[in-house]
């Protein structure tokens, strides 16, 4: 029988098989961040081998940067909030106690972990990769097995390179033909999330495949698969092909000269067999998918951003969002736009937003955070001249950082106001005590930034 | 090495609420801690107090009706963030047991590598339970892990769950992962030397 691109990669990585099914599997990049890895290292050094702990196994095959609770402006002082600062010196002092390369804040690789990662060349076609954050399922868009995993596992991979996991069953999700115009890769994986239902990818990893993901940019296919755990599922996946190698070529930690062309020789077996088979399967139509917004407080609570909240929709969103059953969207008023996060933070997203608003402005009402996603971003913005246009329209270019996606730093929005993000959660209190979120593509948190309502960005953009 | 459980009699506490994600669970400006215990103080904490920072007094955890150390939710509990505070934050209130009738994966994981054990049961076990703790919340359950079994013990209605063979066996013995993983050095090592290709670019 066939195997899938998962099985290939899985099986390959696996050192062997406990009674249960569970496999010992081998990483091959493990990321860390502030956040998730202290008690990870401080179990490594409890551990009594000869009372002087366990080290690093494997450190360069272990990469570290500051994002999550960092500040997204003034980088270059120190962090106020002595908690979040803290963290940070902890990281530092754990990464040099152990060997571990950081790009920490204001290091010009530094950035979101997901985004760094693609960006740098660190994360390979047929590798295996882990962080101690959800959405590690980022990577699967250059053809990885991917997949946030808790402190327990990071001190596991810290301490052997390699974490106990059953494999999870599969899925193929298709999505035929072309999308319409204006159609975003965020909108495209919202539509599959409000079919499936934010549980419905659970116990599964995810192909993404079909002709409109195959047409998607790299940048695309890893807003897709970032979002695979927004509906339950471990990570998603899509095969490597020219668009992946493209990407890939040339940045800092890919293969070089022979190498490369032996690496992408390689790759180009990461496929599914034609006869393989998966656990389920989904298969959807471009041409349906409209751009989206949620309106409740999971990720699948989404519409088309002309369509009515469900006359089914339960009370609790409902009641928290300030919203009735059949409502409409469009007009609402819109307090904070939120662009950035591993979702939504790549150069083609501040691009595509600042080809939207150049030459308008702001609505007064609205308080908009524009935040690179690595300040490798944050370079090409400025040099790209998408600042200028930025700050011509009433816009602040901030300084790279997971931001308001999760609300950390003091990026936070405040109770009751309503804002339209980039992000990837729309949870109770994910943005702040009391924040209500809007879940968009680039384009919709473009029409919102400069209507200062709900608006759909087809009519306000004319495309 | 990890908390041991092999068998609790517990009253229960319901949060009869879908969907409840790692966000809920413990917030993320909660997250600035370097070691995991205190998580337990702010378990829920936008829905156990207000803004002022008074208790909110009908949220289950607030209710002094309520008690014991299984927590009893609905369907798909502990999903969104990986954060392994919100197991943390769980077990350092003192729970033990958290029952649903569907988990998040990686919630999953992360309560079992920290002796907090997931109990998966059916739809309709799950409304018996709420509907016996909603008649008499003094009503006593049962968890064996052993015989993988939850019953409510006034009615001895009873339901086996599913727990993975190798999990299983670390929550009974209190083995960690960890310890596992280095015992298996060697082993690892071979595998890296027969896998070159796949790790040609480290240096």
């Amino acid at each position: 029988m066939g195997k899938t691109i998962i099985d290939k990669i899985w099986d390959s990585h696996t050192v062997r098989t406990e009674d249960g099914g569970r496999s010992v599997l081998y990483i091959d990049r493990h990321y860390i961040h502030e956040v998730t890895s202290p008690v990870a290292f401080a179990g490594l050094e409890k551990r009594g081998i000869n009372n002087a702990g366990v080290r690093v196994a494997r450190p360069a095959q272990t990469t570290a940067t500051a994002d999550h609770n960092i500040p997204t402006q003034n980088q270059h002082l120190p962090i106020e909030e002595e908690q979040s600062r803290r963290q940070i010196e902890t990281l530092a002092e754990n990464c040099a106690a152990h060997g571990i390369t950081l790009f920490g804040m204001g290091h010009p690789r530094q950035g979101i972990v997901h985004i760094i990662g693609p960006e740098q060349g660190f994360t390979q076609p047929g590798m295996t990769i882990i962080c101690g954050d959800s959405h590690t399922s980022t990577h699967g868009a250059m053809g990885a097995v991917a997949f946030g995993v808790g402190t327990s596992e990071v001190e596991m991979a810290l301490a052997s390179q390699c974490i106990i996991q059953q494999k999870p069953m599969s899925m193929r999700i298709t999505v035929n033909g072309t999308p319409p115009a204006g159609v975003e890769a965020k909108d495209i994986i919202l539509y599959i999330i409000s079919r499936i239902s934010a549980s419905g990818g659970t116990g599964y990893f995810i192909e993404f495949a079909g002709e409109a993901i195959r047409g998607l940019s790299m940048e695309g296919r890893m807003t897709v698969c970032n979002m695979s755990i927004e509906c339950g599922a471990r990570g998603g996946i899509v095969a490597p092909d020219d668009v992946t190698f493209d990407y890939l070529k040339g940045r800092p930690e890919a293969p070089k000269g022979a190498d490369w062309d032996a690496a992408v020789e390689r790759w180009r077996q990461l496929v599914s067999d034609p006869d393989a088979t998966f656990d389920k399967e989904y298969t959807f139509d471009a041409a349906r998918i409209q751009p989206m917004i949620t309106w409740g407080t999971n990720p699948g609570e989404a519409i088309a951003i002309g369509g009515r909240i469900p006359a089914s929709a339960d009370r609790k969103p409902l009641t928290y969002m300030g919203f009735r059953s059949c409502e409409k969207l469009i007009g609402k008023p819109v307090d904070y736009v939120f662009v950035g996060s591993c979702t939504n933070g790549r150069i083609e997203d501040l691009r595509l937003f600042a080809s939207l608003v150049e030459g308008r402005q702001r609505a007064a009402n609205v308080t908009a955070w524009i935040v690179p996603g690595s300040k490798e971003v944050e370079r090409m913005a400025r040099e790209e001249g998408l600042e200028r246009i930025l700050n011509e329209a009433g816009f602040e270019l901030r300084q790279p950082g997971c931001s308001a996606c999760l609300a950390m730093n003091a990026d936070k929005i405040p109770a009751g106001a309503r804002c339209v993000s980039t992000s990837n959660r729309n949870f109770e209190g994910r943005q702040g005590p009391g924040a209500r979120t809007h879940l968009s593509g680039i384009a919709v948190a473009a029409a919102a930034a400069v209507s200062g309502t709900i608006e759909n960005p087809q009519r306000i953009f004319n495309r | 090495m990890i908390p041991k459980f092999e068998k609790l009699t517990s009253r229960a506490i319901p949060l009869p609420i879908e969907n409840i994600d790692t966000d809920q669970i413990i917030p993320a400006r909660f997250l600035k801690a370097t070691e995991r215990r205190g998580f337990g103080d702010n378990l829920f904490r936008d829905q156990r107090y207000a803004p002022d920072g008074c208790a909110v007094p009908d949220f289950p955890l607030n209710d002094s009706r309520y008690g014991g150390e299984i927590l009893v939710a609905s369907h798909n509990f502990g999903c969104g963030s990986s954060r392994e505070h919100a197991a943390w934050a769980l077990f350092d209130y003192g729970f033990r047991v958290v029952v649903s009738s569907f988990f998040a994966d990686i919630f999953r994981g992360n309560a079992l590598n920290n002796g907090l054990l997931p109990v998966e049961v059916s739809e309709r076990f799950l409304g018996a339970m709420f509907a016996e703790i909603s008649a008499n919340n003094n009503a006593k359950f049962e968890v064996d892990l052993e015989n993988q079994t939850i019953t409510i013990l006034s009615t001895r209605c009873s339901e086996r769950f599913e727990i993975d063979a190798y999990k299983k066996k670390c929550l009974l013995g209190g083995l960690d992962d960890v310890d596992y993983l280095v015992s298996l050095a060697p082993e690892i090592e071979a595998y890296e030397k027969n896998h070159e290709s796949f790790r040609n670019h480290e240096s």
